[in-house]
């Protein structure tokens, strides 16, 4: 493992990001913040979309799901509001959600299955919206900083907090997930699910049980979708209905595709992307829905396999060049 | 109040019929399922809106009745020019992209909505107020919900004629059945397809102009009638238009009872009654 | 090994499969072969388990598979090729024999260790693809292959799969004749070596006569003959109605 290049990269930009909150703006880090959430549920996402063939334009339910555990234990039981219990928390109830969501969902594929996982993710949204003396609605709830292993943050304010520690929490909640992911796609199950993807038919036929292995890589990604939201709510503040609305699940499949779905790092590269495309448009024009919208019509007709894809088509044709 | 209730059932109904229809065709004669759907109802809306207001008092109350169909054709043309820029580089494409494209496709258009027409809320009530109520019995009914009504059984009929008589019809659902035999049989897919996108854009745009009298058209007003439409489609069955009446008509009484039972629960048990039929009968209660 | 007894499957007028009784032994290799709409197919899938006869009985390996799952008919040891190649496109050539071997051994469900680790899973799986001539290709995805190397890897993957009785659908359809003797030569050469049952429907005479113990000619659902090859081909019923040759 140590002596393959791509371990050695790895370790490099790992050895980099360590250093960026010296690097970046305070405006910029944020951003970068953001990113890294979303990577971690580009990764996710990305096991059911790469790996398993499977597009959900309903995964914004699981990053509500993480989301909205965070919020809920800060507003009614904020004696429990400490970063250790709140991690678990969000992962069970994504992995619940998940769980019941995608049992329905896996029965059926192609265009049912997007459908339906959207619907899903609509009822959710639809509940959260509407019963808002519970979850806040529209208006959302307010996310405080969190205790992390009994430190309490009581009087910092976010910028400073997120300057700080929690940095590096991200970093390393950022790294294990993609340790695991890593485990996950080269291991035997990995294999299994990209059969899946490549032959259904053919994969009953060697005996893989293809509905059980498809929900377990539903619940998996909805497990990393919703560490991600868990994660995302303490950057942003503030959590709303519109986390499980289409719309929003629309954004995370982009961003997978924005990177490219084929490659296992494809998804890290567009959730940064996305969201400094996203944030930089919306802060130089009010029409930045044009701005993304334009985009990811240009990149599906122009760069199919994402601009990793596209850089990995061309590294790979450089390389043949060179024999 | 039930026969209230039941004719807002109908009305909703009709307007989720002319917009599932749209969907409908689209989707069986092409293949593709349009996310952007919403926004060319919300562009009818748009430009219905602001005919109206421009016509104002100045012109004999027909005309107000007739912009409604500038819905229809404006939208329609939008289509067309939609179909030849995006929608042809998608035939051949996965899934994944057809929706990625037409998601794109969405965003762009809210923005062009924006660009065009600002933010704020077009008011357009002439057509609805000038119609006044009807006496049913104990109630009075707004005479315009009549008229959608009305309005949507005449399309329905029409393209279900269109459909099952006419040459152009059968030529579109022979592609919708099966797209490589009709290459086979010689018929013209590319113009063939702009045409039901066209078809299509149009219906939904009409659907768009229909509402505007009654709500204020807005920024985000197609969210929730796309929405909608994909539960009447997939519920009803993908590319059936049997399945598109009865899913309306399932979806408009749903909506329609819900909201005068228990106004919170309106749109999880919508989503919830899909989600049921969609496990018993993954295809849709009339699918293939 | 397998035993098949008074098997009928009806497709409403149509007798697809009607009162076939079979049998084949251990490391046997019986060719089915007949007109088109024999049936040949038919009983191929209700060997599998695709289908289920509507009256009979299929006995493999002394048990009652009749009604038996696709599933479980796969675990008891029937493995099954197709005519259009069902392979693992996104995955390269190693990687589509290794994932049917890790479900063999029931290794298929662990996920935190890579695949490569399983060194004994990685050996075996390149000792698969070098005993059909394939090693060198094990790096590249069926996408880089000819048609031959495809229909072999589609053989390799139910080969893996350690089937006792291999049931091979039309194995050279598809491929340039002169690779047909090359393909069958390499599928055959592992099969006798590992003493597998094989049935194979075929069209080409030639395939048949070369690599046949038995052969079983099918016609209109029924058995119409069976017997060593040569003199099976020289049946004068057979002639007539499989070759349309009639003296």
């Amino acid at each position: 493992m140590l002596n393959n290049p791509k371990w050695i990269t790895y370790l490099l930009i790992f050895i980099v990001l360590l250093f960026i909150p010296r690097i970046l703006s305070m405006h910029d880090l944020m951003l970068f913040e953001y990113g890294i959430t979303f990577a971690i549920v580009g990764m996710g996402f990305n096991l059911l979309l790469g790996y398993t063939g499977l597009l959900s334009f309903g995964h914004g339910a699981y990053f509500a799901a993480g989301a909205y555990t965070v919020a809920m234990i800060a507003k009614y039981l904020p004696q429990a509001y400490s970063l250790e219990l709140l991690i678990p928390a969000a992962l069970f109830f994504s992995m619940l959600l998940s769980l019941i969501f995608g049992f329905v969902c896996v029965r059926h594929t192609k265009i049912f299955f997007s459908i339906l996982a959207l619907s899903l993710s609509m009822l959710l949204f639809s509940l959260l919206f509407k019963l808002y003396h519970i979850t806040g609605g529209s208006d959302g709830l307010r996310v405080p900083l969190p205790t992390i292993l009994g430190i309490s943050f009581k009087g910092i304010r976010r910028p400073e907090f997120l300057l700080g520690t929690y940095y590096y929490v991200l970093l390393g909640m950022f790294t294990v997930s993609f340790l695991v992911m890593k485990g996950i796609v080269s291991s035997p199950f990995g294999k299994a699910l990209q059969a899946i993807r490549d032959n259904e038919v053919r994969a009953e036929l060697i005996g893989i049980r293809v509905r059980r292995y498809r929900l377990y890589a539903f619940v998996i990604s909805g497990m990393f979708v919703g560490l991600g939201g868990a994660l995302w709510t303490f950057v942003n503040g503030h959590v709303t209905a519109d986390l499980s609305h289409w719309v929003f699940s629309g954004e995370i499949v982009y961003m997978t595709l924005l990177g490219g779905f084929g490659i296992f790092e494809g998804p890290i590269i567009g959730a940064f992307l996305f969201t400094f495309l996203k944030l930089y448009a919306m802060g130089h024009t009010e029409y930045w829905m044009f701005v993304i919208g334009a985009t990811l019509i240009i990149l599906v007709l122009l760069l199919p396999d994402g601009i990793a894809g596209a850089f990995s088509t061309l590294w790979s044709k450089i390389r043949k060049k060179s024999y | 109040m039930w026969m209230i209730y039941t004719l807002n059932g109908f009305y909703f109904a009709a307007l989720l019929f002319l917009i599932s229809l749209g969907l409908n065709i689209i989707l069986g004669v092409m293949g593709i399922l349009n996310l952007a759907h919403g926004s060319l109802y919300a562009i009818g809306a748009f430009i219905a809106a602001w005919i109206i207001i421009n016509l104002g008092t100045k012109v004999p109350s027909i005309f107000l009745y007739l912009s409604l169909l500038s819905g229809l054709i404006g939208v329609g043309i939008v289509g067309y020019f939609m179909e030849k820029s995006l929608i042809r580089f998608m035939y051949k494409r996965a899934l994944e992209y057809q929706l990625l494209l037409t998601f794109g496709a969405l965003m762009l258009l809210e923005d062009v909505i924006k660009m065009v027409w600002g933010g704020e809320a077009y008011y357009a009530s002439a057509p609805f107020l000038l119609l006044g109520s009807v006496n049913m019995g104990r109630h009075v009914y707004p005479a315009y919900f009549l008229l959608v009504m009305f309005i949507a059984v005449i399309g329905g009929l029409l393209i279900w004629l269109f459909m099952a008589k006419t040459k152009l019809g059968i030529m579109l659902r022979a592609i919708s059945l099966d797209r490589e035999m009709a290459t086979g049989l010689g018929l013209d897919i590319d113009r063939l397809s702009t045409f039901a996108f066209v078809l299509g854009a149009g219906l939904a745009g009409l659907a768009g102009a229909l509402v505007v009298p009654t709500t204020p058209a807005l920024l985000g007003f197609g969210h929730e009638p796309l929405i909608l439409g994909f539960i009447v489609v997939v519920v009803g069955g993908l590319g059936s238009l049997k399945g598109a009446l009865v899913g309306s008509l399932l979806v408009g009484f749903t909506r329609s009872f819900g909201i005068a039972v228990f106004p919170e629960i309106e749109l999880p048990l919508l989503f919830l009654i899909a989600g049921i039929i969609l496990v018993v009968k993954p295809q849709g209660l009339f699918g293939r | 090994m397998l035993t098949i007894e008074h098997l009928k499957k009806h497709f409403g007028f149509v007798k697809a499969v009607d009162n076939v009784n079979l049998n084949i032994r251990q490391g046997e290799i019986v060719s089915i072969i007949g007109t088109n709409g024999a049936g040949k197919t038919t009983l191929v899938n209700l060997i599998s388990g695709y289908i289920k006869p509507d009256s009979g009985r299929i006995l493999f390996l002394d048990k009652d598979i009749t009604h038996s799952s696709p599933y479980v008919r796969i675990k008891l040891g029937v493995g099954r090729s197709f005519q259009l190649i069902q392979l693992f496109g996104g995955i390269s050539v190693l990687d589509n024999v290794r994932t049917a071997l890790f479900s063999k051994y029931e290794m298929i469900h662990n996920a935190w260790f890579s695949a490569d680790r399983y060194a004994s899973v990685m050996d075996e799986a390149i000792q698969i693809l070098s005993n059909f001539n394939m090693s060198d290709k094990k790096d590249l995805t069926p996408k880089g292959l000819s048609e031959g190397d495809l229909k072999i890897l589609d053989i390799a993957i139910a080969f893996a799969l350690k089937s006792k009785l291999l049931l091979l659908d039309e194995p050279t359809s598809g491929v340039a004749t002169n690779d047909k003797f090359k393909v069958m030569d390499s599928i055959v050469k592992v099969i006798k070596k590992e003493g597998i049952s094989t049935l194979i429907i075929e069209h080409d005479m030639d395939i048949v006569s070369g690599y046949s113990d038995r052969v079983i000619v099918m016609h209109e659902g029924r058995i119409m003959a069976e017997g060593k090859p040569d003199e099976v081909m020289e049946n004068k019923e057979v002639k007539a109605t499989v070759f349309g040759i009639v003296s």
